[in-house]
């Protein structure tokens, strides 16, 4: 009872636990609506062969990644050594989403450009970018507008989505998989989805 | 009668409010009449203004995700702009705007929401600011009253020291104790 002045003090610990707690948080990592549930459908042109078409239900059957990127991206310079090593390990497939590679150059002004030479620049880029810094992919598709990316909620790049047989989002990975996320996260999370079957 | 005063300030309140909602509805006719005449600032914004005030009120309630403390109507990051031609678009093929907000919500989520759906997960949200006012308000209550019934059952005074405290009123200095302490001294 004579403690009665300790209470502004504890009120106020309890107050610093609240915000110690909130500054271990990452506000930019919004969960996604669409964990578990089927991946939004789409078909979109391929890097390698652009006048073949890539739909979702061809990795039907196959735990796999789908990793948006692009070659105006920093932070997926960061994550691509990991991505590349990945794929020489034989982890798991995965399949580039080649998100606004013109468009979404903040250096590149493309007011006006036509879709087929804004098409024909987004080839040459990416390709470009594979060549210099490995392809990781079982293959690219190529969202031109972005379109596909607000599909999946795509909010900043590089994204990954792991996505289970039946072709239902399990996860997502907002940012640069590293080799700790990798290690701690992403492996753990692929390994969980191929028991469930 | 207080309950009049209180209906004059609540209708005052509302005046002033409409007024500035009108006002703001102006600005914002004004600012689409404006992009739209000049498309070599703005391509992207519709010739139909109804159309474009319906883009703008929609666009105003759904948070970018890239700057996430501004709405898709004041940033200009491309998503926010990706986006606000996706409300565009949706609203031009004559959809509802709660069809437009239930698509964006489907693909971001609730976070885009600046006026989050009430839910369990969302109560605290909803309703802690109003619990904090009323306990605090309650609290507060019962302490003063607390305080007053403390005050009025404190009857005052025993009968040496009433008798003393009357002494001291009429200003006999001998009726105080004889003391060492500094302050009787200074």
């Amino acid at each position: 009872m004579k403690a009665k002045f300790l209470v502004p003090l504890l009120l106020f610990f309890a107050l610093a636990a609240f915000l110690g707690f909130g500054l271990t948080l990452n506000p930019r990592e919004v969960p996604s609506p669409l964990i578990g549930k089927p991946a939004p459908e789409f078909t979109l042109a391929r890097l390698d062969q652009p006048e073949q078409r890539f739909a979702l239900e061809e990795m039907r059957g196959e735990v796999w990644l789908l990793n948006v990127w692009a070659s105006w991206c920093v932070a997926c310079r960061e994550e691509h050594p990991v991505l590349v090593r990945m794929a020489q390990q034989k982890l798991v497939p995965i399949v580039g989403l080649n998100y606004k590679e013109v468009r979404g150059d903040g250096a590149l002004n493309v007011r006006g450009m036509a879709l087929d030479t804004e098409t024909d620049l987004a080839i040459q880029r990416a390709r470009r970018w594979l060549t210099d810094h490995g392809d990781p992919y079982v293959l690219s598709v190529l969202d031109i507008d972005g379109r596909v990316g607000i599909d999946f909620g795509v909010y900043g790049v590089p994204e990954t989505f792991l996505i289970d047989r039946e072709g239902k989002i399990r996860y997502k990975h907002i940012g640069p998989i590293t080799p700790e996320v990798l290690k701690q996260v992403l492996l753990p999370k692929i390994e969980e989805v191929r028991r469930a079957g | 009668m207080p309950a009049d005063h209180y209906k004059e300030f609540a209708l005052r309140t509302l005046r002033l409010a409409a007024c500035a909602l009108m006002f703001a509805g102006g600005q914002a006719a004004w600012a689409a009449g404006q992009t739209a005449s000049d498309p070599g600032l703005a391509p992207t914004v519709a010739a139909d203004l109804a159309l474009e005030a319906d883009v703008m009120e929609l666009s105003h309630k759904l948070r970018c995700l890239v700057c996430q403390n501004q709405s898709i109507a004041e940033s200009n990051a491309p998503l926010a702009v990706d986006l606000r031609d996706q409300v565009r678009e949706q609203l031009a093929a004559g959809n509802s705007k709660q069809d437009v907000i239930d698509y964006v919500v489907a693909r971001y989520g609730d976070f885009v929401l600046y006026q989050p759906p009430f839910r369990a997960s969302t109560a605290v949200l909803w309703v802690g600011p109003a619990l904090l006012l009323f306990g605090g308000a309650g609290w507060l209550a019962w302490r003063l009253r607390r305080r007053q019934e403390e005050v009025a059952a404190d009857h005052g005074l025993s009968a040496a020291e009433r008798e003393r405290a009357r002494a001291l009123l009429a200003g006999a200095d001998e009726a105080a104790p004889k003391s060492e302490s500094p302050e009787s001294r200074s």
